[in-house]
């Protein structure tokens, strides 16, 4: 067996090119004649366009072209889809205005595009696009979430009144009712009304595309910053441009990071495809950070009230959350799955709660659209339900750590069905609680208090048990929910004639490191070198179709679909090793690369097997085709369900309100873990993810839907010394439900970590009064939470 | 980003006739805050005319009791120098603090003052050490020369050679920075200089100022203590999302507090 | 209005015509197509840019071309030799201190800088000399960890 398997932290074999300045972004490339896309944006958060003249642009220096949204109309160009449908509680699906790609009639959020400029550079673009003259009429604008769906707030869309989008009930009507009994029977309640505040995605690469239309063939070609490359082509090509799937390709090349907001099809692309589909030329658009900030999806923003009933033994009995979530100016593609299936389904969370309910009211806003963002959904669910855990552990008088115990789901209860629809595979959470206890050194934070005390600090300690549905989906259960998609995933894996391996998969690379965790895949079950494989993903004329990177399902989906497609190449390689072997098929078996006639030495090499089948001189014509390379497709038989246990140890400067994480712990449970420095990876980016919302950054809008963090000069992201280093371990509690007994890891850091962190605060504040303070908990807000409680 | 002529000035004759020569001429000394602005359009000068190949502009000296700096002089050379450790380490430190390592190695003292970004950190400095500003015209005296956001004393034409601070009996600079832009939320400078305490404030208001209150109680005693009661108006101070005016007026008497300590060591 | 701009990067001597606005990050990607530097940001915050010129780590993206006049700039594909990367490339690797790799060219960059600059460090002054640059993959763990490996390892080797 060659070294790279299963288990082993191999190093990256993509690093080579990172390190080296050899990395291809979409930015990167570069086409002859190629010219340059320039999108003019609402100023305003809501305003009515009037007239729009563009013809001192089109006169401009070097411009080719100024297009507006009634071009796009005139030729035929579709809105933006929607992927996912919702049912308001009454029946009606949920409101779902058209999101042209170039505003028509009003602009109804700051950064939407009003007009695109085309020109031979960049610059000539930009200096044009300042001549287009629109004669803007500001309209009043709702822009605040809890208020939006309130009468007398100024309506953004015809097709939505009140701003409501959807008004859903979950589970199911009669849930409310077993809550309302949980609540009458309550020994002791909890409740709390709380924030999860939008956040802006900010992977580190710009968003970008360039569109090549070849007339010759009539074919489009894009390449762009996504998650998802057939994805995109199918949202883009059937709903936008028209323009046939087997006539259209996506490339994702190198994508530098993503958390959700590459998965989108965006207007920009649907505009510089349009734009050189009628110019005939390439065309390029690289966003600026100031246009990212306002046109990169954003994530989060509910605004919620939480209760939780309890028996007198501190054991929950009932749930009730009502949220009001925003979903933005408009319908991004998967956004009203998050505040619904993604979000309520995941009110169990690690504990027994028996009875569940919830309300989710979504609403339009002037404000930038919302989508997927790293837990999309789940760590809002985590977050209520971890803080209102606290609340009643103090309602109770029971210990943080004892109330949770006493509430675990026991690890021989698995399968479990939660009362919010889903079923949860496997876990076993005390034990990873323990491992976390103990390493945090829980016992001993009394006497790190008394320093801290000594120095004129506060200091606080909390805990959070996130747990996540991952894997992304049960194709024929998405469907029954909503989705306007299948959700398996693809692999294709090719034996090249002289035994080197390419892989063929429908996920995407913007930093898991799928170029080596699939390799190792590759390398442990068919014993074939690291070195001589090969991953290639996210093009739509190489990969089979799949449906992309994102919930944390590339390993648990995808990896699962080669491993599928590495069964077939054994049963196939079996069949061939029988004949040259002259042996019964059935008498070959197949271990780390070799093919044996059972009970005997004789041998054959997957290498030979594979020359063979493309060198057929001697093979089973008959009977087999020539050639080693299958394909498969897998759709998971249910999500998987990875959980942790966090410890976050905070200390606060009570003069300056400044907060420190001065220790986190974290010990998560993935499942079957491949390549443990990449998940630890995994984790650590998610864990300061999650940092970053507990305490630094916020998406502010002002009344009229101006953005107030439009740049990193407002925007606070994380840093390498506002987060701290992170001691981790880890369970393994296999997945039952994949062939790799893998759960995804790409996202239980950002959901765990903001409700240990704000814990950790609030334990360190709760001497004073305090029993909740809002997220970002930045320096001020602590300051006025002090003041607030000193002055009561 | 517009464009614009480039020139690079050969002296500072040479700098000051290019710039008033042409239509809307701006020096370029590290390029740290003009030339964010300028890719922003939020500036459209006709022409920069750097400084960089300016002989003489950029030295670090300590003498007769006195720091002097160069406009040209890096923030990162400020900080590393060993000389001015020793004179005013306060101001060694200050210099560290400014941007980010890279922001350093580039951004200069001159264009610092020059800008007088509100939230800067030199202007907290050059206040409350009572320093000189040379320029290529007069000296200005730094209580003289901040006149208001981003307004300076400096007229057309002219440009900082140097500035010169008096070696002070102690100091030091306590800052609290904005998260995002780490930029100056309050920055207070305390000094105990020979014509007394001066206490300076960067970030909290549209430009550097001193408290008098805060300076007296320390001329009675240079200790925390001294100030640590003594609050100042939020009135005229900024308020944004990171920091209200109360929060600010609040965060100046805990950092001269603090820097106060620092100062006594 | 354009000029010629010339410079030695990576070694080589390089011209090409330049209009005043040009940034140097322009003049590296677009005239030299040495796309291993990144812009991330337009407020010179992210560091996806850095490089080293005449020495020093500076953001491409707030430095005009024509200032490098003559310089000796180093960019990310000047430091490895064929197939064996500088040291701090190689931790970088060894630590896993890369995700999506768009910052990683302006991270390594800087650390190089920061070690050239550093006697000694720790963690503390590599977490405060790294605010410069902005990860949003690794959560800086795995950096600061290559940073403080590949310290000993450039010392020792000069």
């Amino acid at each position: 067996m060659p070294e790279g398997g299963i288990g082993a932290s191999v190093k990256r074999k993509e690093d080579f090119r990172f390190l080296t300045g050899r990395g291809n972004y979409t930015d990167d490339e570069v086409r002859a004649g190629q010219l340059y896309a320039h999108m003019l944006r609402s100023p305003h958060g809501h305003a009515a366009l009037g007239s729009i003249d563009i013809s001192k642009a089109a006169a401009a220096p070097g411009v080719v072209c100024v297009l507006t949204g009634a071009d796009a109309d005139a030729d035929g160009i579709g809105g933006l889809p929607c992927g996912w449908g919702i049912t308001s509680k009454d029946g009606s699906p949920m409101a779902e205005p058209k999101w042209p790609i170039i505003a028509q009639g009003k602009a109804r959020y700051v950064g939407e595009v009003v007009a695109a400029v085309i020109a031979e550079t960049a610059e000539q673009a930009a200096d044009a696009a300042e001549l287009v003259e629109i004669g803007y009429q500001a309209l009043d604008a709702a822009a605040v979430t809890e208020t939006a769906h309130l009468d007398g707030t100024p309506q953004i869309h015809d097709e939505a009144p009140n701003n409501l989008c959807f008004d859903w009930d979950f589970p199911a009507p009669e849930a409310a009712d077993a809550v309302d009994a949980a609540f009458r029977a309550a020994a002791h309640t909890a409740r709390l009304q709380l924030v999860n505040q939008r956040i802006i995605p900010h992977s580190m690469e710009p968003r970008a595309a360039v569109a090549e239309y070849d007339k010759g063939d009539e074919k489009l070609t894009l390449y762009c910053t996504a998650q998802a490359a057939h994805a995109m082509r199918l949202l883009l090509g059937a709903f936008v441009l028209n323009q046939p799937e087997h006539k259209f390709r996506v490339v994702a090349p190198d994508v530098g990071g993503g958390f959700g907001s590459k998965v989108a099809p965006y207007a920009e692309y649907a505009i510089i495809c349009w734009a050189s589909r009628r110019l005939e030329r390439p065309v390029r658009w690289l966003g600026e950070r100031a246009e990212c900030f306002v046109t990169d999806a954003h994530g989060r923003d509910h605004v919620t009230e939480v209760e939780l009933a309890l028996d007198g033994d501190g054991r929950f009995t009932g749930l009730r959350v009502n949220t009001v979530a925003n979903m933005g100016a408009y319908l991004s593609a998967f956004a009203p799955l998050i505040p619904t299936y993604l979000y309520a389904t995941l009110f169990a969370g690690q504990y027994t709660t028996p009875a569940i309910c919830c309300n989710v009211k979504a609403v339009f806003t002037n404000t930038s659209p919302v989508d997927a963002l790293r837990g999309a959904g789940r760590p809002e669910a985590t977050y209520l339900l971890e803080r209102v855990i606290d609340e009643a552990a103090q309602a109770t008088g029971i210990d943080p750590v004892e109330i949770r115990r006493r509430n675990f789901i026991a690890a021989d209860a698995f399968p479990y069905q939660t009362p919010v629809a889903l079923l949860y595979d496997s876990g076993a959470y005390e034990r990873a609680l323990d491992i976390a206890l103990e390493r945090a050194d829980w016992s001993g934070f009394g006497a790190r208090k008394s320093a801290s005390e000594a120095d004129g600090k506060m200091r606080g300690i909390g805990i959070a048990a996130p747990i996540e549905a991952t894997g992304a989906a049960p194709s024929a259960i998405a469907g029954q929910l909503g989705a306007r998609a299948g959700l398996y995933e693809s692999a294709q894996v090719r034996f090249n004639a002289t035994g080197t391996v390419t892989v063929f998969a429908g996920t995407h690379n913007h930093g898991q490191g799928h170029e080596t965790t699939f390799a190792q895949l590759v390398t442990d079950k068919l014993g074939v070198p690291l070195e001589n494989v090969e991953v290639v993903e996210g093009d739509t004329d190489r990969a089979v179709m799949g449906m992309g990177t994102y919930g944390s399902r590339s390993l648990s989906v995808g990896g699962s679909a080669i491993d599928r497609a590495m069964d077939k190449i054994i049963d196939k390689g079996k069949k061939i090793a029988s004949h040259l072997l002259e042996a019964s098929v059935d008498d070959i078996e197949f271990d780390s690369g070799t093919f044996t006639v059972s009970g005997t030495d004789r041998t054959i090499g997957i290498g030979e097997v594979a020359f063979a089948a493309y060198v057929p001189h001697n093979y089973p014509l008959e009977e087999l085709e020539p050639g080693l390379d299958e394909q498969a497709f897998f759709d998971p038989v249910n999500f998987n369900f990875p959980f942790a246990s966090y410890v976050c140890e905070v200390e606060i400067d009570p003069e300056t309100g400044t907060v420190s994480v001065e220790r986190f712990t974290a010990v998560d449970d993935v499942g079957n873990i491949v390549n443990p420095m990449i998940v630890e990876g995994q984790v650590h980016g998610g864990l300061a993810h999650g940092i970053g919302q507990a305490l630094m950054e916020g998406a502010v809008f002002d009344e009229t839907g101006q953005p107030l963090t439009g740049s990193l000069m407002d925007y606070t992201l994380p840093r390498a010394d506002t987060v701290p280093s992170f001691d981790l371990d880890h369970t393994v509690t296999p997945c039952p439900m994949n062939p790799l007994g893998a759960k995804g890891v790409g996202e239980i850091g950002a959901i765990g970590a903001p409700p240990a962190a704000v814990n950790a605060i609030v334990d360190a504040l709760r001497p004073l009064g305090v029993n909740h303070v809002d997220m970002p908990v930045t320096s001020q807000s602590v300051w006025q939470a002090i003041q607030s409680a000193k002055a009561s | 980003m517009y464009d614009f002529n480039y020139r690079k000035a050969s002296s500072v004759g040479d700098a000051v006739s290019a710039v008033t020569g042409a239509e809307d001429g701006r020096f370029l000394a590290g390029g740290m805050t003009i030339i964010p602005t300028i890719k922003q359009r939020l500036a459209k000068p006709s022409d920069l005319v750097d400084l960089a190949g300016i002989d003489g502009l950029a030295g670090i000296s300590v003498s007769g009791g006195v720091v002097e700096i160069g406009g040209m002089a890096r923030h990162a050379e400020v900080n590393a120098s060993a000389a001015v450790a020793d004179a005013i380490p306060a101001l060694a430190q200050l210099a560290g603090g400014i941007g980010d390592p890279q922001v350093r190695n580039r951004g200069t003292i001159g264009g610092s003052i020059a800008n007088n970004d509100p939230a800067a950190d030199y202007p907290a400095a050059v206040v409350g050490l009572g320093a000189t500003v040379h320029t290529n015209r007069r000296e200005i005296a730094g209580d003289a020369f901040f006149t208001g956001m981003f307004e300076t004393a400096l007229e057309d034409g002219e440009l900082v050679t140097k500035v010169s601070f008096p070696v002070p009996s102690k100091a030091a600079y306590m800052k609290f920075p904005n998260p995002a832009s780490r930029y100056a939320i309050v920055g207070v400078f305390v000094a105990a200089t020979a014509g007394g305490p001066r206490v300076a404030v960067t970030g909290a208001g549209p430009c550097v100022f001193r408290v008098a209150e805060m300076e007296q109680a320390l001329g009675g005693s240079f200790a925390p203590e001294a100030v640590a009661d003594i609050k100042i108006g939020d009135g005229d101070l900024n308020s944004d999302i990171h920091a209200s005016a109360e929060y600010r007026a609040h965060l100046v008497t805990v950092m001269a507090k603090r820097a106060v300590a620092r100062a006594n060591g | 209005m354009t000029s010629t701009v010339s410079m030695t990067v990576n070694g080589k001597q390089v011209s090409a015509e330049c209009e005043g606005r040009t940034l140097l990050v322009q003049y590296l990607r677009e005239k030299l197509a040495l796309t291993g530097t990144h812009v991330g940001c337009d407020t010179s915050q992210c560091g996806a840019c850095v490089v080293h010129v005449d020495g020093i780590s500076v953001k491409s993206c707030t430095l005009l071309a024509h200032q490098a006049e003559g310089a000796d700039v180093v960019t990310i594909e000047g430091l490895a030799d064929g197939d064996t990367l500088h040291p701090m490339q190689e931790a970088f690797r060894e630590n896993h201190a890369l995700q999506c790799g768009f910052c990683t060219p302006g991270m390594v960059m800087s650390a190089i800088d920061m070690v050239n600059r550093h006697d000694t460090l720790d963690e503390k002054t590599v977490r405060h000399q790294l605010e410069g640059n902005l990860c949003r993959c690794t959560g800086y763990h795995n950096i600061v960890k290559a940073i403080l490996a590949a310290h000993p390892v450039m010392k020792g080797a000069a």
